[in-house]
């Protein structure tokens, strides 16, 4: 989708139609086969955690290839959202903290979540105050001071709360629910996010959308650090709960199955939803968008209300990805979210596989996957080789050997990066675009 | 009076040290938009590269400023420059050029400048270590303590404070020159005006695509290697510099290079005042206040773990209430 359609191939698309998917066999017959290697030579369980994991991330390059695929939006802080639906599968799902509801410190933490909200009411009203005849310039001064008061006090109680919460009961603990209604949750909360940054920044140029979205991954990730009254900041909460029988009662083996073949169910659920939408009207309207955005204005569509539903719904995609990927882990860690790991990773399964094909985005995603864990071990192996060479030839020493060896790994990610834009800008998959003479 | 001195040591100093970095950084960030008309998120990381060539010169050469009374850091600065500025054009004609000659979209090149990003930081990681390191590798940093009379407490300045002033005058003066006398100056703000006008009226682009270059990875190296003295060098400075850089650049107007200084102090003030205690001001008070209004100990608007949120606060207000930025950027 990167070059100018006129540069397409016109007849793809027609001529493959009635064709045997011979690129699609041969690219996922390629896959079983690297996964069947995996397999053999390390050992069914752990392929199996492999195997899931690669499946939670297909649904973060499923959410991603919408937003990016379908209508050419970049996400830069998938990191952010993942975070948010992991935090939410795990205050949904861990057991429920009595000494803290026990205490009086619900009922006061309640005071000041009211007070922030009447705080926000208030300056709200304020704002509005030039509707009775107040003028501009008071309205504004008045509604600052009124909000940076009003900030103070809440925020000096909030301290003062969430201090003794810390020192009492340590934490406020989960609600001890069905971890899938925080997957839902999660979802919900990472599109509200979503809907947040997307009103600010889809109506201005791209490049804005990606600071906005690297921006709040921070900021979230920030939040679940320091926040320890919430999420134990650093001192990381586990073990968090399965939908599945754990593996302390069925085995790794048997657990991880299960716990696949329920990520192998959401996957399927949402690529046959996502097909039916990219192939209603709504998909073409989309991709009309994308590709003549002036047009697409000129035939009455909605281009910045578009625009809004796909990155809220690919927001959504990418909280539950990032909530089932962490009740896999079974370990909240707020720090252990790195824009490595949970945002340029996804972006390469996505540019990889072929963005706006969902297909592809699968391959993509579970060949990166696979790439990726195993490029660790070998990135270690390749770094002893030089090394011995190195101490062999030049009497070379270098220290903490095996964090470089892991950082050379950032390196190989980039450079996949930019060569796949340079040489296979639409994938190895790439989307099929339908011409109609 | 203390409270004053203590407000001018927290706040004014180390507000202008925060501002001159963010405004360099920005005016390297708004010159390549204004000419290559895409986000350049490998920015910082350039900033961490030149330090990363300032670092391991000085640690070739440890002696070398001191016959001239400099950090050793500062004498190498050019050498970076020049070092960091060959990147940066290799960089562009190794990644970049052939997906400008392919008409993509500027989105595509903001992805290809993340890729970017990461090979950089992979390189510096691999080389540097992820530890931090210290700028002044034989030396100590000088501290200058100016007794103001009548107060107990020193105004407190130190060495690579102001050789970072100096230099940011230095630059800021000199890139002023450059673009409103030297001819290659003018014909870059042609270009950024207008690039199809600018070729059809003889200018050399490719020259001035180069040109860009050079300048932002110099300003970058400057940059980096002021800020890695004023505290010291870390591998994984830059992800933090990128969000307030950014938001500098965007209030400053995107495209306008005097627009991204005044951005730069806007956010590095901002974010000082931010995370400043305020209650610290108001203690003399204290006793005249009536009862029933009790201070509380600490009155920073945000807690220094939240500092980041300042620059996107700022960037956020600016996208709703004035997308052009405060001086009339080129683009929304």
């Amino acid at each position: 989708m990167t070059a100018p359609s006129s540069q397409r191939p016109a007849s793809s698309a027609t001529s493959d139609r009635r064709t045997l998917p011979i690129r699609e066999l041969v690219l996922f017959g390629g896959l079983a086969l690297v996964v069947l290697a995996v397999f053999a030579t390390m050992g069914p369980a752990y392929s199996t955690r492999m195997l899931v994991e690669a499946s939670c991330y297909a649904i973060l390059a499923l959410g991603l290839t919408i937003q990016w695929g379908y209508a050419g939006q970049f996400n830069a802080g998938i990191m952010g959202f993942v975070a948010l639906g992991g935090f939410s599968a795990t205050f949904f799902s861990i057991p429920v903290n009595h000494a803290f509801w026990a205490s009086d410190l619900p009922g006061r933490l309640g005071w000041v979540l009211l007070a922030m909200v009447v705080v926000t009411a208030i300056v709200f009203a304020i704002s509005r105050l030039d509707r009775i005849g107040v003028p501009k310039l008071l309205r504004t001064t008045l509604a600052i001071v009124a909000g940076l008061i009003g900030y103070l006090v809440v925020i000096s109680w909030l301290r003062s709360v969430t201090g003794d919460i810390e020192s009492q009961v340590e934490f406020i603990g989960g609600l001890g629910l069905p971890v899938w209604l925080g997957w839902i949750v999660g979802g919900a909360l990472a599109g509200g996010v979503g809907y947040f940054i997307g009103h600010i920044c889809l109506g201005l140029r791209s490049d804005y959308l990606v600071i906005a979205t690297l921006g709040i991954a921070e900021i979230i990730k920030a939040f679940l650090k320091n926040s320890d009254w919430l999420t134990r900041g650093t001192a990381t909460i586990s073990p968090l709960p399965w939908p599945v029988p754990d593996p302390g009662q069925v085995g790794f083996l048997t657990a991880r199955s299960l716990y696949l073949s329920v990520t192998v169910v959401m996957i399927a659920v949402i690529f046959f939803l996502l097909h039916r939408a990219y192939h209603a009207p709504w998909g073409r309207m989309i991709r009309a968008i994308r590709d003549n955005e002036v047009s697409a204005a000129a035939m009455g569509k909605s281009i910045n209300r578009r625009r809004q539903e796909i990155f809220v719904f690919g927001c959504i995609l990418m909280g539950i990805g990032g909530a089932v990927l962490t009740s896999f882990n079974g370990l909240f860690d707020p720090q252990g979210y790195l824009p490595l790991n949970h945002t340029f990773l996804v972006l390469v399964m996505v540019i990889l596989g072929g963005p706006g094909n969902n297909l592809g985005t699968l391959f993509g995603a579970v060949l990166v996957y696979v790439i990726w864990i195993m490029s660790g071990p070998m990135a270690l192996a390749v770094m002893h080789a030089i090394v011995a060479l190195g101490a062999h030839w030049f009497d070379w020493q270098p220290g903490n050997l095996d964090s470089r060896a892991l950082q050379a790994r950032v390196f190989v990610i980039g450079l996949l990066i930019l060569l796949v834009l340079r040489f296979a800008p639409r994938g190895l998959i790439p989307e099929k675009v339908a011409h109609h003479d | 009076m203390n409270e004053l001195i203590y407000f001018f040591n927290y706040v004014v100093v180390a507000g202008s040290v925060t501002g001159c970095i963010y405004a360099i950084g920005a005016v390297g960030v708004t010159l390549i938009y204004s000419i290559l008309r895409f986000a350049h998120f490998a920015h910082a990381d350039m900033m961490t590269l030149g330090t990363l060539a300032v670092l391991l010169l000085t640690l070739a050469f440890p002696h070398a400023g001191a016959p001239l009374g400099l950090p050793t850091a500062i004498v190498m600065l050019p050498v970076a420059m020049a070092f960091t500025s060959l990147v940066a054009v290799g960089i562009d004609r190794a990644f970049y050029q052939p997906l400008r000659s392919h008409g993509v979209k500027p989105i595509v090149m903001v992805i290809a400048s993340l890729g970017v990003t990461l090979m950089l930081q992979g390189l510096i990681r691999l080389f540097a270590g992820t530890g931090s390191q210290n700028l002044y590798v034989d030396a100590r940093k000088e501290i200058f303590r100016i007794d103001v009379p009548g107060v107990t407490r020193p105004i407190i300045l130190t060495e690579p404070q102001i050789i970072l002033f100096v230099i940011t005058i230095v630059a800021v003066v000199g890139l002023h020159l450059f673009l409103t006398r030297a001819r290659l100056g003018k014909a870059m703000r042609a270009m950024s005006d207008n690039p199809d006008l600018a070729r059809a009226s003889g200018i050399n682009t490719k020259l001035i695509i180069t040109l860009t270059w050079v300048i932002a990875g110099s300003l970058a190296t400057i940059a980096g290697t002021l800020l890695s003295l004023d505290v010291a060098f870390k591998p994984d400075l830059s992800f933090f510099l990128l969000l307030p850089i950014f938001a500098a650049a965007i209030v400053g107007g995107v495209g306008h290079p005097y627009g991204a200084i005044a951005g730069g102090f806007l956010v590095g003030f901002a974010e000082t005042l931010a995370v400043f205690n305020w209650s610290v001001l108001l203690r003399p008070l204290r006793d005249s206040l009536p009862t029933w209004l009790e201070l509380p100990n600490n009155l920073a608007l945000v807690g220094t773990e939240y500092k980041i949120v300042v620059p996107f606060f700022i960037l956020v207000a600016v996208l709703i209430w004035r997308p052009t930025g405060i001086f009339k950027g080129k683009v929304i």
